[in-house]
């Protein structure tokens, strides 16, 4: 006899037996590759989120795309990517959390963290573990021998920031500078070898103490003092993006009309909806996307990139490169894959196309000057000047 | 000097206003609402949404991140602060689920709202440049809304029915509700009106500081600062602590300057002496 109970039963295994047969039976176009895990450990929340995130979404963007247009062949082999994500809230302690996951899952390359404390606070486990990672952080002891896990995934400000200054002394007769920094450990740094470059070159550093807590919102306290001193060049060291906006708009309605420069990435949204046309002749350092340099594969990540999480972020102009690189590289050397000393072997010759700029331009390894070893990757440091909503590109500059 | 006074002063009232709502909820349920920050920060991307992406006129954006922000104000009250409260005997209940709701708000609001910093276009253009002070009008408006906002919160608690039924509640619980002031939908309308502020604060000072889903902690660790200077659950000691902190931090960025970022130091040193001499803070608690 048929009964509701017995009626029931038969429907679930029904439905159970008919979802095992699409599992197991029906194979989908990608589930003959095989799955490449790489992970990012930085800060995707609190005041700082805007760091890790673009990371991460250039990191899910290009992975997607390259996902769905059959994988990547290393070697032998074909493989999707995932990415492995874990905020570290920018706490140095849950950073070391999170290269220990990344351990646990047997993943070999790691992109992150974004500040200096949480790079070297997870060195340890890097090296332990057979992990390479990419900081965003400048700390040349992570670079430099015996540290040789950590490869520099950007355009650090020693590098960038004489370059600037030079620059505008010749170019706009810059005498005097003023330097003002959030009261943690990378603006700090940063500020502190911007004030040395500076006098390197002969300029008259007016103003070189003044700090503010990284979550003040209003600054009209903070700049009061620095702009009366009328400095010629006012740089944000190491601003977050979510503050730098406020710091322009500040200096400029207490009358500042010098040049105001950083030398970390920003957002050129971010910059028109909180500082508006005060903004222009910002001067910051990006990446490839202004139209001068961009080439069609950079405009197609942003359009997928835009597609994918509703709006882009310039900053992912340098952030794109990392996974790039970490592929491309293992493409060279297959065995690498499972073993970061052959990684290691193949970052002093590698040499591939730059996808992202147009012309010949190379992925290649650099870092030789700063770090007497090659631990950074050669990302295009282009210096701009934000007008009307968009960057322009300023000059170019190389590392090497 | 004229120009760090005047920067403390507006400091001071856009503390104070922050601070006002905080107060009220802690004065009439005894929980420190520590989602206060994120409230406020609804409240910005409320703001930045309807006036900054929708083009509607400012006052509606005030209007729409008050109301939003009341209406999940008593929503909290009703369906959880209510019931922990009744459930449970220990204090620190509250505390977690105060605690819990403000690490809920940052989840969400960073997923609808993403990790940019966002602005609005200004209110009122130009700058006031006179007698060596520089002020931009922006901000002398929303300074002079600020303390609009906090006389009218005053008279309101001080001169309606609502207002003295929640100060009632807030001297004695008990022997409100013997005197038959229902205490359920009092409570549910002061964490409503403490919610409304956060938001209204929040939809006011994105014209000026913009907002971003990150900033919410701060924002509440600031306001705990300012009651802590005035006195829990004392309107007058909140607007009194938004002013003090509010000078202190134009006075030392600009006289400790040069020894670099030791303001908040001072301003925390000299907090700590202070309440080991006055734990109650200027004003102690509650209403009189």
């Amino acid at each position: 006899m048929i009964n509701r109970r017995s009626t029931l039963k038969s429907m679930v295994l029904g439905a159970v037996s008919t979802l095992a047969i699409a599992a197991v039976g029906i194979p989908s176009a990608q589930a003959e590759n095989k799955e490449l895990k790489i992970g990012f450990v930085g800060v995707t929340s609190g005041p700082a989120a805007a760091w890790g995130t673009s990371n991460v979404r250039s990191m899910q963007t290009r992975a997607a795309w390259l996902n769905e247009t059959g994988g990547v062949k290393i070697g032998n082999d074909t493989y999707n990517i995932k990415i492995v994500t874990f905020d570290d809230q920018k706490d140095p302690k849950r950073a070391i959390a999170g290269m220990e996951k990344m351990a646990q899952e047997g993943i070999h390359y790691v992109v992150g963290p974004n500040v200096d404390d949480g790079a070297a606070a997870v060195r340890p486990v890097a090296e332990a573990n057979g992990i390479i990672y990419f900081p965003y952080a400048f700390p040349k002891a992570l670079y430099q021998k015996p540290a040789s896990n950590a490869v520099l995934g950007m355009i650090a400000n020693y590098q960038s920031g004489p370059a600037i200054y030079k620059y505008l002394k010749e170019n706009k007769g810059v005498k005097t500078i003023a330097f003002v920094a959030a009261n943690e450990s990378d603006p700090l740094s940063q500020r502190d070898s911007g004030v040395e470059a500076a006098k390197a070159l002969g300029l008259q550093v007016v103003a070189q103490n003044d700090t503010y807590q990284n979550d003040t919102r209003d600054f009209t306290p903070v700049l009061t003092p620095i702009v009366a001193l009328k400095p010629d060049l006012l740089v944000l060291s190491g601003v977050a993006p979510a503050n730098a906006p406020l710091l322009i708009r500040a200096a400029r309605e207490l009358g500042y009309e010098g040049l105001i420069s950083t030398e970390t990435a920003q957002d050129a949204k971010v910059l028109e909806e909180g500082a508006g046309e005060y903004a222009n002749g910002f001067i910051s350092v990006g990446g490839a996307s202004t139209p001068e340099i961009a080439s069609d594969a950079m405009k197609e990540f942003v359009a997928r990139y835009t597609k994918m999480f509703g709006e882009y972020n310039d900053e992912s102009n340098t952030k794109v490169y990392a996974l790039e690189y970490i592929l491309e590289t293992l493409k060279a050397n297959p065995a690498a894959i499972n073993d970061v000393a052959e990684f290691k072997k193949t970052m002093d010759s590698f040499s591939a196309p730059n996808p992202y700029l147009k012309g010949d331009a190379k992925l290649t390894y650099v870092g030789t000057t700063s770090f007497g070893q090659k631990r950074q990757l050669a990302v295009p440091m282009v210096v701009n000047e934000y007008k009307d909503g968009a960057f322009q590109t300023l000059f170019v500059g190389t590392v090497d | 000097m004229e120009q760090v006074i005047a920067n403390g002063l507006y400091l001071g009232a856009q503390y104070a206003l922050i601070a006002l709502g905080l107060t009220l909820i802690f004065a009439l349920m005894n929980v420190l609402n520590f989602a206060h920050g994120q409230m406020y920060v609804l409240g910005g991307f409320i703001s930045y949404t309807v006036y900054g992406q929708l083009g509607l006129p400012f006052v509606v954006a005030l209007l729409a991140s008050g109301a939003t922000l009341a209406v999940i104000g008593a929503l909290m009250e009703k369906f959880l602060f209510r019931t922990v409260i009744r459930r449970s005997h220990r204090e620190e209940s509250t505390m977690l689920l105060a605690a819990a709701t403000a690490f809920f708000f940052d989840a969400v609001i960073l997923l609808l709202f993403g990790e940019k910093q966002r602005g609005v276009p200004k209110i009122v253009k130009g700058v006031f440049n006179e007698a060596g002070i520089i002020i931009p009008y922006d901000r002398l408006v929303v300074g002079a809304l600020a303390i609009v906002f906090i006389a009218a919160f005053v008279l309101y608690m001080q001169y309606s029915r609502v207002g003295r039924a929640m100060r009632a509640l807030a001297q004695d619980r008990v022997a409100a509700q013997l005197m038959g002031v229902r205490v359920d939908r009092y409570s549910m309308i002061g964490f409503a009106m403490g919610a409304m502020l956060a938001g209204v604060v929040g939809g006011l000072l994105v014209t000026i500081t913009g907002v971003n889903s990150g900033i919410g902690g701060p924002i509440s660790i600031k306001a705990f600062l300012m009651v802590m200077i005035g006195g829990a659950g004392v309107v007058g000691g909140a607007i009194a602590g938004g002013f003090i902190l509010g000078m202190m931090e134009s006075v030392g960025l600009t006289v400790l300057r040069e020894y670099g970022d030791v303001t908040y130091l001072a301003i925390f040193a000299a907090l700590m002496v202070f309440l080991s001499i006055r734990p109650n803070g200027l004003m102690g608690k509650p209403w009189g």
